[in-house]
């Protein structure tokens, strides 16, 4: 791995008796794009707050560029755009205007902010809304705007806390197309997400968190691989006769699923599983077969579905 | 290296570098940029509504009243209670900007979070929005100014000193202000504010001396910064200057720094820790 930009070990951070990161060992590398993918309440925005600077470890080490963001928050801070869960964009202001303080809050000069602000208006698309008040932007618009407010301080460190949730579909598209550029561009990204797609789509690297704690690390496809089988078979007999057909399929397949609507089968090959199923004349009502993905992974992992 | 690393980088062996990082400005400018598509509706009310007490109580009851003693000197009552108004709507205008405005940024914009993930540190949002809400204190006091003396009601020069004298105590009222709100988290705590606020006005000596008062309750208003603020802006409106001025300096000296102080450390805990 080349020069690690972050380096966690044991990092913990308690609020009362309640441990939010559960002593935690990661490093991020210079361009690389690093996820957090877990469920809500996982200590994944825990995390990102305590490299970003603006909470304090309670204890373990870490080190942003290396240095420790306790002794050096502000210097830390300049070096990162920071993308937080929620939009907290300047409603009085407009888009031009957001831009232009955020820059002004880093100690930037006039002019080199102006100039800025042309090169970021476009990449967020939103050229024809530079003059608009922030209120009158659609969601996925001003996520653009956070995301292209967090740029203006050319940071090395690009943070995105759950950069999708809550837009729709095309809105989500637009939005990793941008990310994906900026990962071109070389900027690091530490993104922490509960959607899988969003984690296969935008990450080298993730860690997979519950409850404070890491439970896998590794690549998407690696992550997969290790912890999951080539595809899976998803049937439904309907929730009365789930339960029935259970032991019978469980020795059909090297591990299986019970979820409250449906049985995953984790196999080599679904189709040739479906088959063997059928042979049995037991006739589930839908049947699918698709590749294992990190939902997979996590549910292995923890016995849990991440979106519950 | 960027811009931004560079500036942070040249600041990073100085006391209290976590704090501060010398750009309470941003916040001003922000304000200012603010400003410009914002409502003045509350600024012209702030601005009014002194105006409107000097007729009614001056103009109005004043005829009925007639002269008031203060210290050896008999004046007119309107004129006695020209300084009193001027330093209520100071204190109003310092309040209204750093009490509502700012619980508005503290929780439902959640500006200040935006803010802090910046090199900023907690001192210059603090400092920043209290120096904005004393510059409201500012410009009623000059407007005010503007009014009165032509209408006769300035005794001396020393007047023109009403307006450092109103922007001190927006100061202290500002920072105190501030230090209060950052610690409320609903608007039933907010609507205390203003039940506290306009007895501690009505009763402080801007309308009569609190001379008429028991003692014991002349003792209590004494204490309160809404009377240190009527009687440092009567001071130097006549041009008592004694050391019960030195007193009231201190008073808001300390209350300053008190919110400065308060406003800081809470920010810090919100937002940084």
């Amino acid at each position: 791995m080349s020069e690690a930009l972050i380096s966690a070990r044991g990092l913990t951070k308690r609020y009362g008796d309640f441990t939010a990161v559960d002593a935690i060992d990661f490093d991020v590398a210079k361009g690389e794009s690093f996820g957090l993918l877990g469920p809500n309440g996982a200590g994944k925005s825990t995390t990102m707050r305590i490299i970003a600077a603006t909470s304090q470890r309670t204890s373990g080490t870490i080190t942003i560029l290396g240095r420790d963001p306790e002794e050096h928050g502000p210097q830390i801070r300049a070096h990162l755009g920071v993308v937080p869960q929620q939009d907290n964009l300047d409603t009085e202001l407009t888009v031009t205007e957001n831009l232009f303080i955020y820059g002004r809050y880093f100690g930037l000069g006039k002019r080199f902010i102006r100039t800025k602000i042309e090169e970021l208006l476009e990449f967020a698309q939103l050229e024809e809304k530079r003059d608009v008040k922030v209120d009158a932007l659609s969601g996925g618009m001003k996520r653009r705007l956070t995301i292209a407010r967090a740029l203006v301080s050319e940071p090395d460190i690009l943070m995105l806390d759950e950069p999708t949730t809550g837009l729709d579909p095309q809105a989500r598209h637009i939005l990793w197309d941008r990310l994906f550029r900026l990962k071109e561009l070389g900027v690091t990204l530490v993104i922490t997400t509960h959607f899988m797609d969003e984690a296969e789509q935008l990450c080298d690297r993730l860690v997979v968190m519950d409850k404070g704690k890491i439970m896998a690390e590794g690549s998407p496809l690696e992550l997969i691989k290790t912890y999951s089988t080539k595809e899976v078979l998803e049937v439904r007999f309907g929730s009365d006769r789930n339960k029935e057909i259970a032991p019978t399929l469980r020795a059909m397949c090297s591990r299986m699923e019970e979820l409250p609507d449906r049985i995953l089968m984790y196999v080599e090959d679904g189709e040739a599983l479906l088959e063997e199923i059928l042979n049995k004349k037991l006739h589930p009502t839908t049947s699918l077969v698709r590749r294992s993905s990190l939902e997979d992974v996590f549910l292995r992992l923890t016995g849990r579905t991440l979106i519950e | 290296m960027s811009n931004a690393v560079a500036i942070a980088d040249a600041r990073a062996n100085r006391v209290g570098h976590q704090l501060y990082a010398g750009r309470a400005r941003a916040i001003l400018e922000r304000s200012l940029i603010a400003l410009r598509s914002s409502t003045w509706v509350p600024v012209a009310t702030g601005f009014v509504e002194p105006v409107l007490y000097l007729l009614a109580f001056g103009y109005g009851m004043g005829e009925l009243i007639g002269n008031v003693t203060l210290g050896d000197k008999t004046i007119d009552y309107t004129v006695f209670i020209a300084p009193g108004l001027l330093a209520t709507s100071a204190m109003n205008g310092a309040i209204y900007d750093s009490t509502w405005n700012v619980f508005f940024k503290l929780n439902e914009s959640k500006l200040y979070q935006g803010m802090l993930a910046t090199p900023l540190g907690p001192l210059d949002v603090a400092l920043g929005e209290i120096i904005w809400a004393l510059f409201r204190g500012l410009s009623y006091a000059i407007a005010f100014l503007a009014i009165t003396a032509p209408l006769g009601l300035v005794p001396g020069v020393s007047a023109v000193l009403a307006i450092p004298a109103a922007v001190f105590i927006a100061f202290g009222f500002a920072s105190f202000g501030m230090a209060i709100t950052s610690y409320f988290k609903t608007y039933q705590q907010m609507g205390m504010i203003n039940i506290v606020l306009l007895p501690l006005f009505l009763f402080s000596g801007s309308l009569y001396p609190i001379s008429v008062y028991p003692d014991w309750l002349e003792f209590l208003i004494q204490l309160m910064p809404s009377w240190h603020g009527i009687e440092l802006v009567r001071d130097v409106w006549f041009g008592n200057f004694d050391s019960g001025t030195l007193l009231h300096i201190f008073y808001f000296l300390v209350m300053i720094i008190c919110g400065l102080y308060f406003t800081t450390r809470r920010l810090r805990d919100l937002f940084m820790r």
